[in-house]
């Protein structure tokens, strides 16, 4: 490896080196600020690199790695999401009474598995990626367990998650097993041919039940219906932080590297496979949202909601192929972006009024909002106009892409699918919204840990304005993914 | 730059207002004003200084002008202004300013937000009345929503957050079919011309297989009928105008549901004219089920302001006629029912919020012969009525005279019910002024001191009854200015047989 390839690593190093030197910070002295800062400027360093790194064309760094503008543009959207994550944990744990500094250390573990799951096409590096970033979500999921109140939820959100991800992995493990037995690569390759025509005395459909078992279990990852039982439990125990972490980092990783997979491995070929992720698509999309209807926890809320997203992201994801004037690739990019943008917004909020003592998670605690701290509401307001698609936001683009994808594609009953389930999605939306415009009976004050703290505010300031300059002024972004599209 | 003139004022307008609360609570209705009548002057000023062009594209454009917006999708910043849009315009911006009278003293709570609001709606539905690229249309059609929400939602009265969930449902719904539509349309000039383009006149000359015409085509029309709204599609709108406030049910009946009328004129039938001629017998059905089906349902009500709904999807039922006739008369009708609708039913909705302002009630059982107490309120409702039936001599009787005349040439049978429903509206109208202005004296006890209407009430239905005597009497200086624009239309093809 010469010295300009492992340049090219270099946002991976630096992540690697902030866990490192947190780890040594905290050997020393326990000093929950220091952590935090320290883990910021990593992940900001990294992010600065990620500039320099921007390859012309795609760099194969060994077989193992693999870093190409696609995998720069992922890179930069979790940095970027990590970062505020990190930023927004401050507040949300300065009250802990237990060591706040493990949690960063986590974190940026998470980050460097994410890193690697979007910067590979080889199926062992994509394996070590998805452990890594899993193993630490368990430990972020149960953080605050010592916590007096209700501190069964982190246990049990952890160990159902650890129990169905392992599960998961298994499937995908199983998967990449029985293809290897058969093609003698780990690379992702071109399966069109095994996938129509077979290889030899073994039947495309061997090589079809291998990719189903792969797309599983980076479905459960997603939690795609009919593999999405675990996610608002999850949600909804884990620590705020850990949550946007998973919503935001796991889903756009896991998201990326699928992309990857069915665009390298030309899986569309096969209409069983096609078939399986419609269905996919459309049972997301409906049950997503029609579970969302009812829920008035805001966190089992964005978790049903988040299904419905990824399911809408499947059509975008069905319409991946190498033909030049795909837009499949750029919706994904685009819309997982604007996924990043409103989930980090919404959290954003949640975080900034709650810390780990006491959740503000249901929707009550939000009624009246907008009378009683109006800067707070408008970005939720913001952030929901934009998870439910309305104009001005960027939301409306990521969801005018999928349309554009879909009609590509002519994926016709998936996109009336989606006009229902945006129907319906406005629904629970518009319900937030209108909870935080009836004023409360008493003036109740949201009595909150972060609330003073300038920078988190500094940071949803920062994501309401990218929400909405590129929910108005998308030109230089689109242009951008178009080229990234077409190198890939 | 007029187009840009326009909406930015209202935006700024909008955001000054809101700030301004801060230094006092009258300062929003102020700036409100303030910004309403800039852009109006703006507006008047062109007006008389130009004089249309006719412009490459066809057809003949005040204004037509294009900046860049989103070169991926080849998306641009194309509005116009033709006889219309300009008529439209005028009677958005005329209505903004009787919806800020209507306000000015019934909104007491959080009033900067409101005319924030307010100002918004006015400048999405500018928008949408002079974008040409599908995409800014849609883009402005879905940014007059969000205000006109938050007005209900805010300020409506008691059922208001079911009203203002279910009118945004509907028409997001119908728009994310519309959005899907166009979509289509511009994925087909990517597959002929291998560039994506939301450009009006670009659209016109992709071509459209048989049977993906008819579905774009529905596509469409879902989209602006939910907004007009036809019959089947306008259960959203009683809720919606009863529980808005005054001045929300002023825009929604005067502005709103014309955008609607506007998008089938402009988009549907000259984008797809053989799926229209098609569906034109359809669609005048449709029109003279609505009116007669919602005269009588309008008949049934007790709540006032429900009522002067379903008179007005009644009359929407004129407009769809009209349209859906595609000759020049039927067109003509069409602009002028929207016109004149536009002044009579805010007249008449702004008369119902008046009585509510007055008597805390808008049930007619509960209010009987006010005209001893309340003559001048009572005068204006009898005026209002009666040119809502259709009095020769007021504009409303022209809009539906010449839809008729239209319709009848294209589409007898639908023509010879339709025109049923005018009787059906003198009935209920009579009805309604019998039994709220005639008879005994009766009135909530508590509330009996009210008081006759105040100066600028007045002053917003002298103007209202001026406009409508206006049209009734000299239709032809409106007639004039959108006709070229009308034969231009046609001639791109649509319904009728």
């Amino acid at each position: 490896m010469t010295s300009a390839m492992l340049f090219m690593l270099l946002p991976l190093i630096l992540v690697t080196a902030t866990a490192v030197v947190t780890m040594l910070m905290v050997a020393i002295k326990r000093r929950h600020g220091v952590s935090c800062i320290v883990t910021v400027l990593g992940l900001s360093l990294a992010l600065v690199s990620l500039y320099f790194v921007l390859p012309s064309s795609t760099q194969e760094l060994t077989p193992l790695m693999k870093i190409d503008g696609f995998s720069v543009f992922f890179s930069a959207v979790i940095l970027l999401s990590a970062i505020m994550i990190a930023c927004f944990s401050y507040p949300y744990f300065v009250n802990l009474e237990d060591h706040q500094d493990e949690f960063y250390i986590l974190l940026s573990v998470a980050v460097l598995g994410a890193l690697v799951m979007v910067s590979n096409s080889h199926f062992i590096t994509t394996f070590l990626g998805m452990e890594t970033l899993s193993v630490c979500l368990y430990g972020m999921v149960a953080y605050p367990l010592h916590r007096s109140a209700a501190a069964q939820y982190p246990m049990e959100a952890s160990i159902k998650y650890l129990v169905l991800s392992a599960l998961s992995s298994g499937f995908v493990l199983f998967g990449i097993a029985l293809l290897y037995a058969q093609t003698g690569t780990l690379q992702f390759t071109d399966l069109g041919q095994a996938l129509t025509y077979g290889i030899g005395p073994v039947p495309p459909v061997y090589f079809v039940l291998c990719c189903l078992m792969i797309v599983t279990g980076f479905a459960f990852k997603l939690s795609l219906v009919p593999f999405h039982l675990w996610t608002p439990d999850v949600y909804e125990g884990a620590p705020l932080p850990a949550t946007a972490f998973l919503a935001t980092v796991g889903k756009i990783a896991m998201a990326a590297l699928l992309m990857r997979f069915i665009s390298d491995s030309a899986l569309l070929v096969n209409e069983a496979i096609v078939f399986v992720l419609a269905l996919i698509a459309g049972a997301s999309m409906l049950f997503g949202n029609l579970l969302a209807l009812l829920q008035s926890n805001l966190k089992r809320l964005l978790s049903y909601s988040s299904i419905a997203h990824m399911g809408y992201l499947v059509i975008a994801l069905m319409t991946v192929d190498r033909s030049a004037d795909s837009l499949g690739v750029e919706a994904v990019s685009f819309y997982l972006l604007a996924y990043a943008l409103m989930s980090l917004g919404a959290f954003g909020v949640m975080m900034l009024v709650s810390d780990s003592e006491q959740e503000r998670d249901h929707i009550g605690h939000y009624q009246g909002l907008f009378w009683r701290n109006p800067w707070l509401a408008l970005v939720m307001t913001a952030m929901l106009f934009s998870l439910a698609g309305i104009p001005l936001t960027i939301g409306f683009l990521g969801k005018f892409y999928i349309f554009a994808a879909g009609v590509q594609g002519a994926q016709w009953a998936l996109l009336f699918t989606m006009v229902v389930g945006s129907g319906v999605g406005l629904f629970y939306y518009l319900r937030i919204v209108y909870g935080m415009l009836t004023p409360l009976d008493e003036d109740l004050l949201l009595p909150v840990a972060g609330l003073k703290e300038l920078l988190p505010h500094c940071l949803l300031f920062l994501l309401l304005a990218l929400l909405l300059l590129l929910g108005i002024v998308p030109g230089v972004l689109m242009q951008w993914l178009a080229q990234m599209a077409s190198a890939l | 730059m007029i187009v840009l003139a326009l909406v930015a004022i209202l935006f700024f307008g909008g955001a000054i207002a809101w700030a301004s609360e801060a230094l006092d609570a009258r300062m929003p209705r102020a700036v409100a004003l303030l910004s309403l009548l800039a852009s109006a002057a703006v507006l008047l000023i062109f007006c008389f200084s130009s004089s249309p062009g006719v412009m490459l594209a066809g057809g003949q454009w005040w204004v037509l002008e294009s900046w860049a917006w989103i070169p991926r999708f080849g998306i641009s910043l194309l509005v116009g202004v033709d006889g219309l849009s300009l008529l439209l315009l005028l009677l958005t911006l005329f209505l903004g300013l009787i919806a800020l009278g209507a306000a000015w003293n019934e909104i007491q709570e959080r009033v900067g937000f409101f005319y924030f609001n307010l100002l918004w709606t006015i400048a999405g539905v500018v928008g949408v009345f002079t974008a040409l690229d599908l995409f800014l249309f849609f883009f402005f059609w879905e940014v007059m929503l969000i205000p006109m929400y938050l007005i209900i939602a805010i300020w409506g009265h008691e059922n208001r957050a079911y009203a203002a969930m279910k009118f945004f449902l509907y028409t997001q719904v119908s728009g994310l079919l519309l959005l899907l539509a166009i979509l289509t349309m511009s994925y087909l000039h990517f597959v002929q011309f291998s560039r994506f383009s939301f450009d009006y006149f670009d659209l016109q000359n992709v071509v459209i297989p048989g049977a993906l015409q008819t579905w774009i085509m529905l596509g469409f029309f879902v989209g602006f009928a939910t907004k007009l709204p036809i019959f089947g599609l306008h259960s959203w709108l009683p809720d919606a105008h009863s529980q808005a406030p005054t001045a929300g049910s002023v825009l929604l009946a005067g502005v709103l549901l014309k955008t609607g009328a506007y998008g089938l004129i402009r988009f549907t039938l000259p984008l797809f004219p053989e799926a229209s001629a098609d569906f034109s017998s359809i669609a005048m059905t449709i029109a003279a089920i609505g009116i007669l089906y919602c005269a009588k349902v309008a008949f049934a009500q007790q709540d006032i302001k429900r009522l002067i709904a379903y008179t007005s999807v009644s009359h929407m039922g004129f407009v769809l006629l009209g349209i859906y006739a595609w000759n020049l008369y039927g067109l003509q009708g069409a602009v002028m029912t929207m016109l004149a609708h536009g002044l009579s039913s805010a007249a008449l909705f702004m008369l119902a919020g008046g009585l509510q302002a007055r008597f805390h009630t808008r049930d007619m059982e509960l209010l009987n012969g006010l005209w001893v107490k309340l003559p001048m309120l009572s005068a204006m409702a009898l005026f209002f009525t009666v040119a809502a039936v259709g009095m020769p001599g007021l504009g409303n009787f022209i809009g539906e005279f010449l839809s008729l005349l239209g319709a009848f040439q294209s589409n007898r049978v639908a023509t010879i019910f339709a025109a049923l429903g005018l009787v059906l509206a003198a009935v209920y109208s009579l009805w309604v002024i019998q039994k709220m202005f005639h008879g005994q004296l009766r009135v909530p006890s508590q509330y009996a001191s009210a008081g006759d209407l105040t100066l600028i009430e007045l002053l917003c239905y002298a103007l209202m009854a001026a406009g409508l005597v206006w049209m009734g009497m000299y239709p032809q200086s409106f007639l004039d200015v959108s006709e070229v624009s009308l034969l231009y239309l046609q001639s791109l093809g649509g319904g009728g047989e």
